[in-house]
């Protein structure tokens, strides 16, 4: 046993740490914070999306026309939208083998499903990217009227959210490859697949909204 | 009931200055909310009074170009509401409600610093505005069209500075409320059920649900005021699609909850007093719970208050709640006045300072109920007395039961007495104060002046009452000065408190004052919201040792 291990469980053993950890059992104190964290997080989008139906049902017509012509705001699902978005639903199922792989104590499967979690978000970032390259190029642009200020709004956030959940997912990798977590002790993973769920959820309502309603 | 320190690591010689800005420690870190509230409350004051000083005479005086005037009442409302009331109820909590329910610390000791330092960064990024061409001048409610960048509206980094402050603040805020939550759920100690929990923890606890699900909707409205200014966004701006009525519905979804969240601590602080001082258990604890909880669900439903006379809200709908809203407030004045009823009351300062947040609340709230009423919100909106109303409740409400909560738990922060005489004189002082400033304000808001202008004409007869708010608020200003000297001489050489200097109730007094790190060795068994009442009066045993943790735990996943 090694000089930290010794000291961890003599922490576990003091009367202050009898306090600090929940001997009762139940939700763990930082999966609690995470849940808490991801409604602070709904309301957030919930404020931007109020302001997207908002600006659209004042609109006489959505889309709106483009400023100067007679064509309306345009934004396609294919090549890039709709295999963006059945790779980040994949990501989801991806994430949640790996926080069962660890709960069974199975490390190589979950080092495995949470690397290709990794490299499931990054693809989606990059589509992301290239998506907005596309749409730029077509005059599709964040001061292009409401359309695009609200459109670049919420797919933007979404963006930096996923990437927040990336940087989770690699910190939680490289925590993984260095040894830790284990059955007992993997609060972490449960956030951030807690984190990524949301991610993706609030993409599914992003996606019907943008695309399809 | 000695207590030591269970931590060698925690005892370990730092140097003063290092210690308190690495601690991680709720009580310093509840101590340091309080100072930089007050110290930003100082600031804020200054501006009031130089408002007022303009106020006082017709013509100008002091400040000569009305673009200055509109910074300085912005910086006052902004400082005092996000950098003032709000943290310094946030100290307390931070202070006490570990301590009430009988934990060591909060659930995550390291992000309530890193909560606490966002403040005062904000705060200097707020300020900066003054030296980069010119702070926010656009209200603290900066409203579209005069938040947005362009001419005669808030053109310069000011406005900019003032979005990026608040969103500081409010992820500050957003991180301490999810650290309440977590706390208040799973920190409690053996016995401490959730309705033997002591009343200004349950308003913490209603608080942080307001300030987790109403904050980041203030969030996002900032973001969509900073893309519009710097981006070219369309959100607001009706030229181009957007609605102007947006921005006002997206901030008062979040600051009228707000109100609630600058209130409810206080009116737990003062539920703490009341019943301390007169030597009677709360009347009502349950309904009182209900109450606060009815206030937190209704809070979400009346923001359209504040929009009346926008004509682009349901009138009956947001009147309604209004109105229902007053009935759990009217709950809790039946707990606080039949708590006093026929108890054994001794004035102290903690207890004037609780009266005067009664008999001051409930003016601002039957104030308050008048401009509920559509016709009558018609006639006074944006006039001075919506400016009395929000003091009363603000200032008479939540500064007094600041002071309340000061006087009361001072002791136990330091381990020394308050001086009363000075305390008193700084009650009577602030009372006065706070009443000449304020209620004249009413009478200026029903003979029509409107809010927020620098000047006035010396025939529109409000030459009087504006030159008697003037004299009223440096009075206000004048009662800091006893109260700055109470706590200096009190540092110095006050008379030594004890661990119970009150024979109150609840568990912080159980410990040393001021408290080791990790707070308690031992604590009494709890079998009642008043653990120390039954301590003393023999229904419990003394100091029941901490259970045995047993094995360590096994966590169920």
């Amino acid at each position: 046993m090694t000089a930290d291990a010794h000291a961890l469980t003599t922490t576990e053993q003091s009367p202050v740490a009898g306090l600090a950890h929940d001997t009762r059992g139940g939700i763990s104190n930082p999966i609690l914070g995470m849940i808490l964290f991801i409604c602070s997080e709904v309301m957030f989008f919930a404020g931007l999306f109020a302001a997207y139906f908002n600006v659209r049902a004042n609109a006489p017509e959505w889309p709106p026309l483009i400023t100067g012509t007679q064509e309306h705001f345009r934004v396609e699902m294919l090549p890039l939208v709709l295999p963006a978005t059945i790779l980040l639903v994949s990501s989801s199922f991806t994430c949640q083998l790996g926080v069962n792989a660890i709960r069974r104590d199975d490390r190589t499967g979950f080092l495995r499903a949470i690397a290709v979690t990794l490299i499931l978000g990054v693809v989606f970032l990059l589509m992301q990217a290239t998506d907005y390259t596309l749409l730029y190029g077509e005059g599709v642009t964040l001061d292009a009227g409401t359309f695009g200020t609200t459109y670049f709004t919420l797919t933007g956030f979404h963006g930096a959210h996923v990437l927040g959940g990336v940087v989770m997912l690699s910190v939680v990798l490289y925590r993984g490859m260095a040894g830790q977590f284990s059955s007992r002790h993997h609060d972490a993973v449960e956030a951030t697949s807690l984190y990524w769920h949301f991610v993706d959820v609030v993409w599914i309502v992003l996606f019907s909204t943008l695309y399809i309603l | 009931m000695a207590t030591t320190a269970l931590t060698p690591a925690a005892t370990a010689y730092r140097s003063g200055l290092y210690e308190w800005v690495t601690t991680t420690d709720h009580k310093k870190i509840g101590i340091l909310y309080l100072v930089n509230s007050l110290i930003f409350f100082f600031i804020g004051g200054i501006f009031a009074l130089a408002v007022r000083s303009e106020l006082a005479f017709p013509g100008f005086q002091l400040v000569r170009d009305e673009g200055l005037y509109n910074q300085m009442f912005t910086m006052h409302g902004t400082i005092m509401i996000f950098l003032f009331i709000i943290p310094v109820l946030v100290g307390f909590g931070n202070y006490a409600v570990p301590l009430q329910i009988g934990a060591p610390d909060m659930a995550f000791p390291r992000i309530n610093a890193l909560s606490f330092w966002m403040l005062p960064l904000a705060g200097i990024l707020l300020l900066s505005g003054f030296v980069t061409g010119g702070a926010a001048a656009a209200g603290w409610t900066s409203y579209s069209p005069l938040a947005q960048d362009r001419p005669l509206s808030s053109q310069g980094p000011g406005q900019d500075l003032w979005i990026a402050a608040l969103v500081l603040i409010g992820t500050s805020s957003i991180l301490g409320g999810i650290n309440f939550l977590v706390t208040i759920f799973k920190m409690r100690a053996p016995g401490m059920t959730m309705f033997r929990m002591p009343i200004l923890v349950w308003t913490v606890l209603v608080t942080s649900v307001l300030v987790v699900l109403a904050t980041p909707v203030l969030a996002s409205a900032l973001i969509m005021l900073f893309i519009d200014r710097n981006y070219g966004g369309h959100f607001f701006d009706p030229a181009t699609g957007g609605n102007a009525v947006l921005w006002q519905n997206v901030f008062w979804f979040y600051s009228h909850p707000a109100v609630y969240i600058m209130v409810l601590p206080a009116m737990g602080i003062i539920s703490e007093v009341l019943p301390v001082f007169s030597r009677k258990p709360l009347f009502g604890y349950k309904a009182f719970v209900f109450a606060t909880a009815g206030i937190g669900a209704l809070g979400f439903s009346v923001w359209a208050h504040h929009m009346f006379t926008t004509g682009a809200v349901f009138l009956p709908f947001f009147s309604l709640m209004t109105f229902l809203i007053a009935v759990p407030t009217g709950v809790k004045m039946f707990n606080w006045v039949f708590t006093l009823f026929r108890g054994k009351i001794s004035l102290s300062t903690p207890l004037l300072f609780a009266l005067g947040f009664l008999s001051m609340f409930l003016i601002g709230g039957i104030n308050g109920a008048f401009s509920a009423s559509v016709p009558v919100d018609f006639a006074l909106h944006d006039t001075y007395w919506v400016v009395a109303h929000l003091h009363y409740v603000l200032f008479g409400g939540s500064v007094f039961g600041m002071f309340a909560g000061i006087y009361y738990w001072f002791p136990k922060m330091t381990g020394r007495m308050l001086n009363e005489a000075l305390g008193k004189t700084q009650f009577v002082l602030m009372f006065i104060g706070f009443n000449l400033t304020f209620f004249p304000m009413h009478i200026l808001g029903l003979s029509g002046m409107p809010r927020r202008i620098a000047d006035y004409s010396s025939s529109a007869g409000w030459n009087e009452l504006n030159l008697a708010a003037t004299v009223g608020g440096f009075l206000i200003g004048a009662s800091m000065i006893p109260f700055l000297w109470n706590v200096f001489l009190s540092l110095r050489s006050g008379k030594i408190a004890g661990d119970d200097p009150w024979e109150a109730n609840t568990l912080e007094w159980a410990t040393t004052s001021p408290p080791p790190p990790y707070n308690f060795d031992h604590l009494p068994e709890i079998r009642s919201e008043r653990p120390l009442f039954d301590l003393r009066h023999g229904r419990t045993h003394a100091a029941a040792v901490l259970p045995d943790p047993g094995p360590a735990p096994q966590p169920t996943h």
